[in-house]
């Protein structure tokens, strides 16, 4: 009978302590400071791109969602020196630099043109993410806010503007949260579901409800090592399988399944919207991304397997409409990139292309500046 | 199925109701059931037809054999005997029938059995040389050689791929498909090395009489099954015998439970997240373009080993516990040793006593009588590294693990020779414990870095990516 009290005393000591340690969490919520505790900088050398990887085993990067980890990897964590102008590139995988290694990124690229900016350096910071959404870049852009950056680079391109698409990416359901605090009342109308869609709830907020973010978390710095000995962060394969240039007479976009005339309502500029205003008095350039040009079948149709033509010209036209009506400071080099250089997706540069578009960012925008 | 966390749990639920249940003088039965049974439900799934339902019957036919042959001459076959070889041939049968029902009920073995009729085909042939092989004269040394023939088979990447080819076109598969990597005999290595121990004391006269079921409850034992620790028969059949007695479990629950939870923590927390980017693998060795990310990788592999293999050991000592066997320790913190000959006394412990018995002892027994006598400094390299190459190759037959069982061999015999000639300057440190520490902190350094930087030879599979590997640590590449 001793014996079974004895047991009986463990299991409702060990369940206490559980229930205890779960409760604690819940109520100081750690996981968003624990992701800014980061061997990076420290016993690694910063990521030059911010962590994503499908592939962990092979790419040593992985795809975690807990922001302040992501930044604290990266290396705009780094001290700012005095005469560095800081610009952050924001976008999608063609800013993240899919197949691309981190010295043939664009960001990577823009550093060897050796820009100056009113006597400064320019240092180019890649905070690129492989998702295409405005809201992913809010959130990111929000983040980048906390590092000091003198200018914006804001790369865009329509498939990031369906309003239907703003919540998908993980990264942004994960941080819900955060683009509460971030929006008002008005955009947080427009997406009032999502709210009931991602906050999370008491459950989620447990250890046990976070154990795969956590676990992320100590994946991110795990991979940290090989990182630290290869400099390797995506697997690129021999073969890449390239971009589609014939395509069938397809007219469908987004939710659309023929043409129809679009509305700035219809577009997440809303989102673009709040992204400038979070920057203040920095300057933010918004450029509308290269992207590929078919002249294969049904091209008059299509420009791309992304993009039929009727929804990309509206979507060029509202953009330059709403730059204007803003004052924003928009550049359209949708068409500047030989469609040769692109690689498996009509946004995907290769390495010369991305050079040549580092050149044209230059002439655009730097050399006007000076 | 390997130990993974689900069995590890099914096991300690097994285990406490084992001990809450199970009347004393049940449990030594039902411990020899289980562990036959287990043999069959932890093979993993091998994609060669029936393989992986012949292969832990091959494991019990030999553990039968050796039984047969290593218990003395005027031993009499006991009706408990007889009740545990029907035991045996009716759990096979048993388990021979699943063949017969759905495979979602087929829960104790990895996939469909073989026909019945070759099952019992097979249990005759085992039978029959279980009877004959004891009446040979030197039915041990033929025996002896058989597991070492086995040993080299599993352990050579050529010979068991052309097992598996000719397996496969026996069985009417494709034979392009074969690989090395089908003869995944789960056990076998730490099974032949209980049924090697067993065979020699017995050519030495010195092992105890067993029973049928006491011997295979021992080789068999399904905690320590898979990866050890490698007991001592003399010790198992202590606590073995023991189990009759009436057991305080809650002290042993404490005990078990508390070593269990060390060894997850340490093998799928710790080892689990080591090997997630921060150990060396052949892959990431030929990727390397920094001296410092190197030896973070190699320390990293270093330590992923340890807690892997030790958290593994803990878990099998812990289950062993809830079962009412004390299994010994096999790490006594190696990587905390301040000399190459500690490490080995503390790295894989039964391993290590394992060879000291029956290869050191015997080899230097034997270099010690020849005449003329090699100089012992000879005999102490020779044995030295004859004992490191046999655990070298133990675990494949390969250059890299010949090359790391030449570096601890030459290890051992440099240290020995270093003690030899600088032991009294040492023993005057003893009242000096300043210069002590620091000798000691010395020593540990040379020691941790010569194990770390032997893993090299251990990690990758080939001599190109090793010597590439040093390459990178010393920024050659």
């Amino acid at each position: 009978m001793a014996q079974w009290r004895s047991i009986l005393r463990v299991i409702i000591k060990a369940l206490v302590l559980f229930a205890l340690c779960n409760g604690i969490f819940v109520m100081m919520y750690p996981a968003e400071w624990i992701g800014n505790f980061s061997l990076y900088g420290m016993l690694y050398p910063y990521r030059l791109r911010l962590p994503y990887g499908e592939n962990p085993a092979q790419s040593y990067n992985i795809s975690a969602t807990n922001l302040p980890a992501l930044f604290a990897s990266h290396e705009i964590r780094r001290k700012k020196s005095d005469n560095e102008f800081r610009v952050v590139l924001i976008g999608d995988s063609n800013t993240w630099g899919w197949l691309l290694d981190n010295d043939e990124t664009l960001s990577a690229q823009l550093n060897t043109l050796d820009i100056l900016v009113d006597s400064q350096d320019a240092e180019f910071y890649n905070l690129g993410y492989p998702i295409m959404s405005l809201t992913k870049d809010l959130l990111i852009l929000d983040g980048a806010m906390h590092y000091q950056p003198d200018m914006i680079i804001w790369l865009v391109s329509l498939a990031s503007f369906p309003p239907e698409q703003q919540f998908e990416p993980p990264l942004v359901q994960d941080n819900w949260h955060r683009l509460y605090d971030l929006n008002d009342v008005i955009f947080l109308e427009r997406y009032a579901d999502a709210e009931e869609r991602f906050a999370s709830t008491l459950w989620e907020r447990t250890i046990i409800g976070q154990r795969r973010s956590l676990a992320d978390l100590l994946r991110l710095q795990s991979y940290g090592v090989a990182w630290t000995a290869t400099s390797i962060d995506q697997t690129i394969p021999e073969i890449i399988q390239p971009r589609q240039s014939d395509f069938d007479n397809d007219l469908s976009w987004a939710n659309y399944s023929e043409p129809v005339t679009l509305s700035t309502d219809d577009l997440a500029f809303d989102v673009l919207a709040r992204g400038i205003e979070r920057t203040d008095d920095i300057p933010v350039i918004i450029i509308n991304e290269p992207m590929f040009i078919s002249d294969g079948q049904n091209s008059d149709v299509r420009y791309n397997s992304f993009y039929p033509r009727w929804a990309y010209d509206q979507y060029r036209t509202l953009l330059s409409q709403v730059a204007e009506d803003n004052g924003w400071q928009v550049y359209d080099l949708w068409d500047t990139i030989d469609p040769n250089e692109f690689t498996d997706s009509p946004v995907h540069l290769s390495a010369n292309g991305t050079h040549d578009f580092a050149q044209i960012i230059q002439d655009e925008i730097f050399d006007i500046g000076e | 199925m390997g130990l993974d966390l689900t069995t590890i749990a099914i096991f300690v639920a097994f285990g406490i109701i084992y001990m809450l249940i199970i009347p004393p003088q049940w449990r030594q039965w039902s411990l020899f059931l289980a562990s036959i049974i287990l043999i069959f439900s932890l093979q993993p799934n091998i994609f060669v037809r029936w393989m992986d339902f012949i292969l832990p019957m091959l494991t019990l036919g030999l553990t039968v054999m050796s039984w047969a042959i290593t218990h003395d001459t005027e031993y009499r076959i006991s009706r408990q005997d007889i009740l545990a070889g029907l035991l045996i041939i009716g759990a096979m049968v048993l388990l021979a029938m699943l063949r017969y029902i759905d495979a979602d009920w087929r829960w104790f073995i990895p996939s469909r059995p073989p026909p019945t009729l070759l099952v019992l085909m097979l249990i005759f042939i085992f039978g029959f040389l279980a009877v004959t092989l004891p009446r040979l004269s030197s039915s041990l040394s033929i025996f002896l050689l058989v597991m070492i023939g086995i040993f080299l088979v599993l352990k050579t990447d050529f010979l068991a791929e052309t097992v598996s080819a000719w397996w496969r076109n026996g069985t009417g598969q494709d034979v392009s498909q074969a690989s090395s990597l089908d003869l995944n005999w789960l056990g076998f290595s730490y099974v032949a090395f209980r049924l090697i121990h067993t065979i020699r004391d017995r050519q030495s006269g010195i092992l105890p009489t067993l029973s049928l079921r006491d011997y295979i409850s021992y080789v068999l034992f399904f905690p320590s099954f898979i990866a050890g620790p490698i007991d001592r028969a003399e010790r198992f059949i202590g606590d073995f015998k023991n189990l009759t007695e009436t057991i305080q479990f809650s002290e042993r629950y404490q005990r078990g439970l508390t070593r269990i939870a060390i060894g997850i923590g340490k093998k799928f927390v710790i080892a689990d997240t080591l090997a997630q980017g921060m150990a060396l693998n052949p892959q990431n060795a030929m990727q390397i373009d920094s001296a410092f990310g190197a030896w973070l990788l190699l320390y990293g592999y270093a330590l992923r080993l340890y807690f892997d293999f030790s958290g593994y050991s803990d878990i099998a000592i812990g289950i062993g516990i809830l079962f009412g066997i004390d299994l010994p320790e096999n790490f006594a913190n190696p990587y905390m040793k301040t000399s190459i000959t500690k490490f080995w006394q503390s790295w894989h412990i039964t391993l290590s006593n394992w060879v000291r018995f029956y290869v050191f002892s015997p080899l230097s027994r034997y270099l010690l009588k020849r005449k003329p006598k090699p100089s012992p400094i000879l005999i102490v390299l020779i044995t030295q590294l004859a004992t490191m190459i046999v655990i070298g190759l133990w675990h494949g037959v390969t250059v890299n693990f010949l090359i790391w069982g030449i570096w601890h061999g030459i290890g051992l015999w440099v240290h020995k020779q270093w003690t030899d000639r600088t032991r009294k300057f040492y023993r005057d440190f003893k009242q000096k414990p300043q210069q002590q520490m620091i000798a000691d902190v010395i020593a540990w350094g040379i020691t941790f870095h010569f194990v770390v930087l032997g893993w090299v030879w251990f990690a990758l599979p080939d001599l190109d990516s090793a010597l590439r590997m040093f390459a990178s640590l010393f920024g050659l590449s």
